[in-house]
């Protein structure tokens, strides 16, 4: 550096560059800009490859590498969803951003659409269109990950609403109202056995029943919950759960397979 | 040498400006044009005296002002339909749903495609209604009136000529070409890698869903590139990096709704390209350089307005291209 450049910057003469000698700067700072822009591209792959967060996706998404490829991050599936269900990625999830995603324990998806609104708002196909029920859509599966919390497991009851008077969730009761879903907080239950996820399934028996506990007498009132094959991964099971945290959670992309099989 | 290959292509030329090409020295003038350069000769003192008086005479801003109400009414139209659910528009700039039919960005579909291998009907619904809509209208019509990060990257350019005038930052000029680069490279990576990178960094995407979904994380990228082009480089998104906005330039090259130079009253006194995002497409506003007496602002052109709102003479106007004819 001359010393001249310590000077204040308004008094120092600017050099006139020659034309060329512009263009030459130019292209140097262009091509830099543009290598700053691409080497900022692999960033974009580390949340995916490090499999940060398995992420339960909306009805119909296509396998993970090719749904965040195909989803072009409109968000028209969060606009469609009568229960508000989908949210979207923030750049932490990076080329994940703006891609829709569920928290069930917020709010899942309880089918109130009755139609697979997202899938059918999908412009692209990212939710495969391909699905014409909620029966065939297979989010993830539902599984028991605290079975000692379970209140069935324990023969316990359930008394009052279910995620308390805080829980903004809603859910659709057909007794209540066929057509929309209400808050949960506005429907108190009073069970004398706790068979809140068996009872709000969407899908029904061949999705989730209370079974005996194995081994136990006839008359033992304990029960624990069985997730079959028809389980769509909706996630209503992990809302609806009293307990905190929930004794059942879906586990996205996972693929139901008879326990009675090995593997 | 080079602008010989210019003249009679001026369209082309135009084109290639547009992907980058530095504007070319002019080729032979028509008649009129020549006569018209002709009649300038000498006026320098009347051209001294017109900037003197620019300088007291109040700013002009009625396009701007109805482009920042379009611009700002279409963003807004978004998030209405979405909290208020009246359901106009849905979606975002990406991909929407007016009033039910499809609406895709052109470029972002594009990737999608490429990154998928496969052909999803609705976004080939969606990208050619948009197609055929900024063909009309014009382009990159899409940038100056319906882009979000537009408005931002206006206010920042403020900020920057604010900062700039007082000798506290410069500008560093890209070389445009660059953009083409992007481009290309942005497709060839959503083919490769079956991801639309592209889209991650996209401001325009990361601001629309902020407009219509409430603020997120990515929004800190958006901050970055402002910043970027207030301390260092004038406009470098929007001027030298966009894909996006250089796809819609490429889709309204032949957009019957421009903005059309006159030459015979011009001063060339160059408020037009001070305040242009896009200034070598009014590199026919310097003396000498028109070849005709009327000639179309190149495509490159995001048909904002600023240059018609400051031109002292006139000698910029919008116009509908056949319009007159049919009148």
């Amino acid at each position: 550096m001359s010393p001249s450049d310590a000077r204040p910057r308004k008094r120092k003469p600017r050099k006139r560059l020659s034309r060329q000698e512009q263009r030459r700067r130019s292209i140097l700072r262009a091509g830099l800009i543009g290598a700053v822009l691409l080497l900022l591209q692999p960033l974009a792959f580390l949340p995916w490859a490090r499999r940060a967060r398995a992420r339960l996706r909306p009805p119909g998404a296509l396998d993970e590498a090719r749904f965040l490829g195909a989803c072009i991050k409109c968000g028209q599936c969060v606009q469609v969803c009568p229960v508000e269900a989908i949210e979207l990625a923030d750049l932490d999830e990076g080329f994940g951003v703006g891609v829709p995603f569920i928290d069930a324990r917020a709010q899942a998806c309880d089918f109130s659409c009755d139609a697979l609104s997202c899938i059918l708002a999908c412009p692209t196909g990212a939710l495969s269109h391909d699905l014409k029920t909620k029966e065939e859509v297979r989010c993830g599966l539902a599984r028991v990950v605290r079975p000692d919390a379970c209140r069935a497991r324990r023969g316990e009851g359930f008394r009052g609403v279910a995620r308390g008077e805080d829980f903004a969730g809603r859910l659709r009761y057909p007794s209540i109202d066929r057509w929309e879903a209400i808050p949960v907080r506005e429907y108190p239950y009073d069970l004398p056995l706790c068979d809140l996820c068996v009872r709000e399934c969407p899908i029904g028996d061949r999705a989730l029943r209370l079974e005996p506990l194995p081994g136990a007498a006839d008359d033992d009132p304990r029960r624990t919950p069985v997730v079959g094959e028809d389980c769509v991964g909706c996630g209503v099971c992990e809302m609806i759960c009293p307990e905190e945290p929930s004794c059942i959670v879906v586990e996205a992309r996972v693929q139901w397979q008879d326990p009675r099989r090995p593997a | 040498m080079a602008g010989s290959e210019a003249t009679g292509m001026s369209f082309l030329g135009d084109v290639a400006t547009m992907l980058g090409r530095a504007p070319q020295k002019p080729g032979p003038r028509s008649d009129a044009a020549e006569i018209a350069h002709g009649r300038k000769r000498g006026k320098g003192m009347e051209v001294a005296r017109l900037i003197e008086e620019l300088a007291s005479r109040p700013k002009v801003h009625t396009w701007r002002n109805r482009r920042w109400a379009v611009l700002i009414g279409v963003n807004l139209l978004f998030t209405l339909s979405y909290w208020v659910d009246v359901q106009l528009v849905e979606g975002s700039l990406t991909a929407s749903r007016v009033v039910g039919f499809h609406l895709a960005d052109v470029y972002s579909s594009f990737l999608v495609m490429l990154a998928q291998k496969h052909v999803a009907v609705n976004l080939v619904i969606g990208l050619v209604t948009v197609s055929l809509l900024w063909a009309l209208v014009g382009g990159r019509a899409y940038c100056s009136w319906v882009c979000p990060y537009h408005l931002l990257a206006e206010w920042a350019e403020s900020l920057h000529s604010w900062l700039a005038a007082r000798g506290i930052v410069q500008d560093h000029p890209l070389h445009r070409g660059v953009r083409v680069v992007l481009w290309v490279v942005f497709a060839a990576l959503a083919l490769v890698t079956g991801h639309t990178l592209f889209l991650t960094l996209n401001p325009i995407g990361i601001l629309s869903r902020a407009v219509v979904y409430g603020p997120s994380l990515a929004l800190a990228w958006v901050l970055l590139l402002l910043v970027f082009e207030v301390v260092y480089a004038r406009r470098a998104w929007c001027r030298y990096l966009c894909p996006i906005g250089l796809t819609y330039g490429a889709i309204g090259v032949a957009a019957p709704w421009r903005v059309v130079y006159q030459l015979d009253a011009c001063a060339h006194e160059g408020e037009c390209r001070k305040v242009c995002e896009v200034p070598h497409v009014l590199d026919l506003t310097i003396r000498g350089r028109a070849t005709d007496v009327r000639m179309d602002v190149g495509p490159d052109c995001t048909r904002c307005g600023l240059c018609v709102d400051a031109c002292p003479t006139e000698s910029l106007r919008y116009e509908v291209k056949g319009l007159d004819a049919l009148l």
